[in-house]
């Protein structure tokens, strides 16, 4: 798996100088877009922030949680992984934070520590996607958008800890 | 999006009122500031795969992966022009390569594309968001890489599981995302 990547780069930038192209200036002038992209989503970034910290410091979360815990555990997700399951959709950075805890906590190779791989890597951040792809267009209403991109956050979940406990 | 993040913000705010209130400047400050380390971050990150892509681009395989991709993005996204196409087909290569932070520039050009103008959303527009939120990541790279550091003696073996997981609950939403669209046009019929 570690060379995939890596072979990839040196197979494409082979095929462009064979191809005769500059790879030297098409790397700087696509780099240079970089800053533009950024700017231009940097306000989403810090409102999702703003969401996530006070969501968290201010409680609701942790009340959430007390509630919720025993759903989850009737679809079959254990209690220790709802507060990644109900952080994932706000936040990449954090989930991917509370995944390093996780492991520390129970263990990179368990149950548990594989579960909550699985269900990071299966889906992405429903709330950051959402504001930021949606950032340039001039919809108003995003229907049920949300929702069904909710609902399937859960069903990887879902799935997430049930492949791991067969697989 | 607005009514969560109002009603997240006012909820979360008075809570603090009452059970730390001197709090409440800091905790939107810090999360300020975790914003502009990860703009940064994925500044870096940015520079890196919009170049590599950039080269991509020059090279004409962008074009042929649109071509190759084109029938399936026809069917699904309602036949949008060639350069929203090489968006979408660009976007769905790099979520598929665990590359989710590069997808987001043409993810964000696709959405563009799509966007009729006129303050509705469409399905194309739904099933694309779909598509990156339930990202189908054949290389969970990132995920990977984290296991390593954190001395996983198996640290590949999550990549079953998520793949088949991904698949799964991606196929689902697809299959309710066409269910939903299909009972709406009865309803309207009515």
């Amino acid at each position: 798996m570690n060379y995939v990547i890596p072979v990839l780069l040196i197979l494409l930038f082979s095929y462009s100088l064979i191809k005769k192209e500059d790879n030297y200036s098409s790397f700087v002038n696509g780099a240079q877009k970089s800053l533009t992209l950024i700017f231009d989503i940097f306000a989403n970034i810090v409102a999702i922030f703003i969401l996530i910290e006070l969501f968290k410091v201010s409680g609701i979360s942790d009340f959430l949680y007390k509630y919720i815990s025993p759903v989850f555990k009737l679809i079959g997700i254990p209690k220790e992984l709802c507060e990644l399951i109900v952080l994932k959709p706000f936040s990449g950075s954090g989930s991917l934070a509370l995944l390093s805890n996780i492991f520390n906590t129970y263990g990179v190779d368990s149950y548990i520590g594989r579960c909550a791989s699985v269900i990071v890597a299966s889906s992405e951040t429903v709330f950051y996607v959402t504001s930021v792809y949606f950032s340039k267009t001039k919809v108003k209403n995003l229907s049920y958008a949300i929702p069904l991109a909710l609902f399937v956050t859960i069903l990887s979940s879902v799935f997430a800890c049930l492949f791991c406990k067969i697989l | 999006m607005n009514k969560i993040f109002s009603f997240i913000f006012i909820l979360s705010i008075s809570i603090m009122l009452f059970t730390s209130p001197n709090n409440i400047l800091n905790v939107i400050f810090s999360a300020t500031e975790k914003a502009v380390t990860l703009s940064i971050s994925l500044i870096s990150i940015y520079a890196f795969w919009l170049g590599i892509l950039e080269i991509c681009e020059k090279t004409g395989l962008n074009k042929k992966l649109a071509n190759f991709l084109s029938p399936i993005i026809d069917k699904f996204f309602d036949k949008p022009n060639l350069e929203t196409k090489k968006q979408i087909a660009i976007n769905i290569s790099s979520n598929m390569l665990g590359m989710g932070n590069a997808a987001t520039p043409s993810g964000i050009k696709g959405m563009q594309g799509l966007d009729p103008g006129n303050g509705n959303i469409t399905k194309a527009m739904i099933l694309f968001m779909l598509l990156n939120t339930s990202s189908i990541q054949i290389f969970p790279t990132t995920i990977i890489g984290l296991r390593i550091t954190h001395l996983s003696t198996n640290a590949t073996s999550i990549v079953l599981p998520t793949i088949f997981a991904s698949i799964l609950s991606t196929s689902l939403g697809i299959l309710l995302l066409f269910l939903i669209e299909k009972l709406k046009k009865k309803g309207k019929k009515k």
